[in-house]
């Protein structure tokens, strides 16, 4: 093939026009811009309210108009979310570990899109790179704890009884987060990977200035194996849906990462409805090493234990 | 009521059934006529210009020549080994050594099919098992311990886990691949960098993963691959560089080593032979039994170091559980590796047919019932029916000693009491198995096993989240899971 060279323009609102020159000849083609929908149930609907706001980046220039997602956006990510959770809670550990790694790969894959993203929303290119890498590399992290956590928090305990007595670690079910607002794709990887790993399912709020990583990070997802169901994306407001996430009865978790005390109040009184966990990484850098760690695997894990009785007859044991 | 006095339907799965030959193709498989040593990211000629023919056994055909390494070649390893983790392995970030060893669990995955083939040509084992079983466990064995890479300070609370160094590992013919697998993926995970010596007779697929580990882009000299007989292993486990000696085979080789380094700061552990009893109960699911004997005994024709080779049944069931057993012997098809229907494929070697056969004579000398399958073996290659003896002695040398060949030896016993006794009578203590309905009587014979594995209603399970390894002489140390990290770090 004739090499081909794409003249780019920076202009990030208006169409682009794009002089593509193939085997000498010259053409005009039209950019084709992505439309920005949700991910719900390994599907891309728009929001059923119709509803959009439009994300801009600092100097205020267009990005995309974005889904403003409604409470009955929500209520079908938890109903897709609840139907998902037990498949995945049923996966081997090892073939979850797989698939997390996957989503590594996909994402590495399309690097440069998710830098391009960033740069839109106002990083600059060694940022952009940064947040990139550190989110990849973050779910090769989480890929390996995948198998690994069970034996950290798991415990023989030596009862008095006559029992073979232990406990381990079971996924609490169906967590609605809140993605840290104040990046794209970094936060919202650190929310969504040690939900998973776990073998929980998730619906997450994307950030609500920088929502553009989110809907594509949810492409990388549907091609990674992932069921659909076990990881939602909505856009939208968190001053919205907050109430709603914690208010649900069908979610078992709430996970809220902003400093917002009027929020974090709201989300912990509705959550007392039916006794959700609440998860509050308001002083959480994600960009440190303290950004991830198996004690966020934990925390939305419920601990089982099991007692089941020994015969206790026959002495051969411990003579030779 | 005597269950014994019931007449047992004879089991007839083999009538009418004629498997026609279902041979997997070699074709796609890439193998060079001559393999040199893996030394320093690089294949390199032998100091000892010397190779060896390593052959197919279950034709005796030669595959390939392979390098002899000497004293000097160990040495080129061991410093290669060293300049590698002084340089660049010990400094590196975990997160970036963790993504060299997925890499490699990755390549593997992508190349599976050709690495069982070459495992079953060079090793004999069928090439089902190989495909289902030995691959895909290397494969998760890199992909499990990758992840701990980076997360080593978890696995040890209030410690900061160093690496040892340069580990020597040496490792037998039964799982070449595998146990390659085993002894690497752990080594590097946790910061150490390795010198490797598979068996003599089935050097092919550690060679091959050498090629794999080129292609990977692993750091020059992390993993050295040198091949030889007993001298090469000798050679290593002597080196003053080494700081690890990790070594899976037979109890006495496993013995000269623990003596040999003696007075030296080298850690070591073994896994070494074994010799399972797989217990039976009354109230256990007898078909389900059947097919656990037949697989623990079985399995890899029965070089397997956990083997339930030791069979024992309660009383009251022996009669029902012999008659079925032999009926389930007639129907296992034995012969060609390659094909995918065979379920005992070669004996790994002449020298090992020939060690069986000895036990088989020893067995009828000592006055057991020897019973095998009537089928007919291949004209060439080193092939053994499945055999059982039954009226065996505790005392006799086919129930002591390990014998690594597709030989059952059947004992039987009254109480949970005298089978404890029996079992644990015998200086391995490697695995055990127990088959019963009764949850509470598993846990009791768990507990009181003196053995490293004990499988209930179930036998020969692996899994790279699972410790394996021995008590008393079946050795020290544990391989998988989180515990068998400690083998290669300073905690």
């Amino acid at each position: 093939m004739a090499t081909s060279t794409i003249k780019k323009k920076t202009a990030a609102k208006a169409p682009k026009v794009e002089e593509v020159q193939s085997n000498g000849a010259q053409a005009q083609r039209l950019e084709v811009l992505k439309t920005y929908k949700l991910y719900i149930g390994g599907q891309f609907p728009r929001t059923e309210s119709g509803r959009y706001y439009v994300a801009t980046n600092r100097k205020g220039e267009q990005l995309a108009n974005v889904c403003t997602s409604s409470r009955k956006d929500f209520r079908d990510a938890v109903i897709a979310a609840r139907g998902a959770q037990k498949g995945w809670a049923a996966k081997a550990a090892n073939n979850r570990g797989q698939i997390l790694y996957r989503i590594a790969e996909m994402l590495e894959g399309r690097r440069s899109q998710f830098v391009d993203e960033l740069m839109k929303q106002d990083s600059t290119k060694a940022q952009a790179e940064t947040e990139v890498n550190l989110s990849i590399d973050k779910l090769i992290y989480y890929a390996g704890w995948c198998d690994k956590y069970q034996q950290l928090f798991s415990s023989v305990n030596p009862v008095a009884s006559s029992h073979f007595n232990f406990s381990v670690p079971e996924p609490t079910g169906v967590i609605a987060a809140i993605a840290p607002q104040n990046n794209s794709l970094l936060g919202l990887v650190s929310v969504i990977a040690p939900a998973i790993t776990g073998g929980n399912t998730i619906i997450v709020l994307a950030s609500e200035s920088k929502p553009l990583c989110a809907i594509t990070f949810a492409e990388v997802i549907n091609s990674s194996d992932v069921p659909g169901g076990v990881v939602n994306i909505l856009t939208g407001k968190p001053s919205e849906l907050a109430t709603q996430f914690a208010a649900h009865m069908d979610v078992n978790a709430v996970v809220f990462c902003e400093n917002d005390e009027l929020i974090q109040k709201d989300i912990q009184e509705k959550a007392s409805l039916n006794v959700k966990r609440v998860l509050l990484y308001n002083d959480v850098d994600w960009f440190s090493d303290k950004g991830e760690s198996p004690y966020f695997i934990l925390d939305t894990q419920e601990i089982k234990t099991t007692w089941h009785p020994i015969e206790n007859i026959g002495s051969g044991g411990g003579k030779y | 009521m005597s269950k014994s006095n019931k007449e047992v339907p004879k089991l007839k799965l083999n009538q009418g059934w004629n498997y026609a030959p279902a041979p997997e193709s070699a074709s796609h498989v890439k193998l060079k006529d001559k393999y040199d040593l893996f030394i320093g990211g690089q294949f390199v000629k032998p100091t000892s210009g010397k190779y060896f023919d390593t052959i197919n056994p279950a034709n005796e055909e030669k595959i390939a020549k392979v390098a002899e390494a000497n004293t000097a070649d160990v040495d080129k390893a061991v410093k290669a080994a060293r300049t590698a983790y002084d340089k660049v392995w010990k400094k590196m970030p975990p997160k970036e050594r963790g993504k060299y060893i997925y890499r490699i669990a990755r390549l593997i995955q992508e190349r599976a099919r050709e690495f069982a083939v070459i495992e079953s040509m060079d090793g004999g084992k069928p090439i089902k098992e190989a495909r289902d079983v030995d691959v895909p466990l290397v494969a998760n064995h890199f992909f499990y311990y990758a992840g701990w890479a980076d997360k080593l300070q978890y696995a040890f609370p209030n410690r900061i886990p160093q690496p040892l160094g340069v580990a020597g590992q040496i490792i037998p013919w039964n799982f070449p691949l595998l146990m390659a697998a085993w002894k690497i993926a752990p080594a590097l995970a946790c910061g150490n960098t390795v010198v490797l010596k598979p068996a003599e007779t089935t050097p092919l697929t550690a060679l091959k993963l050498a090629e794999l580990i080129q292609e990977s882009g692993l750091p020059e000299g992390v993993v050295n691959i040198i091949t030889g007989f007993g001298e090469t292993g000798a050679a290593i486990v002597n080196h003053p560089g080494i700081d690890k000696i990790a070594f899976t085979g037979s109890t006495d080789v496993g013995k000269i080593i623990q003596k040999a380094v003696a007075g030296t700061n080298k850690k070591v552990t073994l896994e070494l032979g074994g010799k399972a009893a797989n217990i039976i109960f009354d109230d256990a699911p007898i078909d389900q039994a059947v097919e656990g004997i037949i697989n623990g005994i079985y399995f890899n024709q029965g070089h397997v170091c956990c083997a339930g080779s030791r069979l024992f049944v309660q009383e009251s069931v022996y009669e029902e559980v012999i008659q079925k057993l032999k009926d389930r012997i007639e129907t296992l098809i034995v012969g060609d590796p390659m094909d995918k229907n065979t379920d005992i494929g070669a004996i790994n070697s002449r020298q090992q047919l020939d060690n069986i056969n000895k036990y088989l004579k020893i067995g009828a000398d000592e006055g057991a019932e020897m019973y095998q399958s009537s089928c007919n073996l291949p004209g060439k290659g080193f092939f053994c029916k499945p055999t059982i003896f039954t009226n065996v002695a505790q005392s006799s040398r086919i129930a002591q000693e390990e014998i690594f060949g597709p030989v059952l030896t059947v004992q039987t016993f009254r109480t949970d009491d005298e089978v404890i006794e029996k079992a644990n009578n015998t200086p391995f203590g490697l695995s055990a198995g127990v088959w019963t309905d009764k949850g509470s009587k598993i846990f009791n014979l768990t507990t009181k096993m003196r053995a490293g594995v004990v499988w209930a209603n179930t036998y020969n399970k692996f899994d790279p989240t699972a410790p394996f390894g021995g008590y008393k002489e079946s050795g020290f140390g544990r391989e998988g899971g989180l515990h068998g990290l400690s083998a290669y770090l300073k905690v």
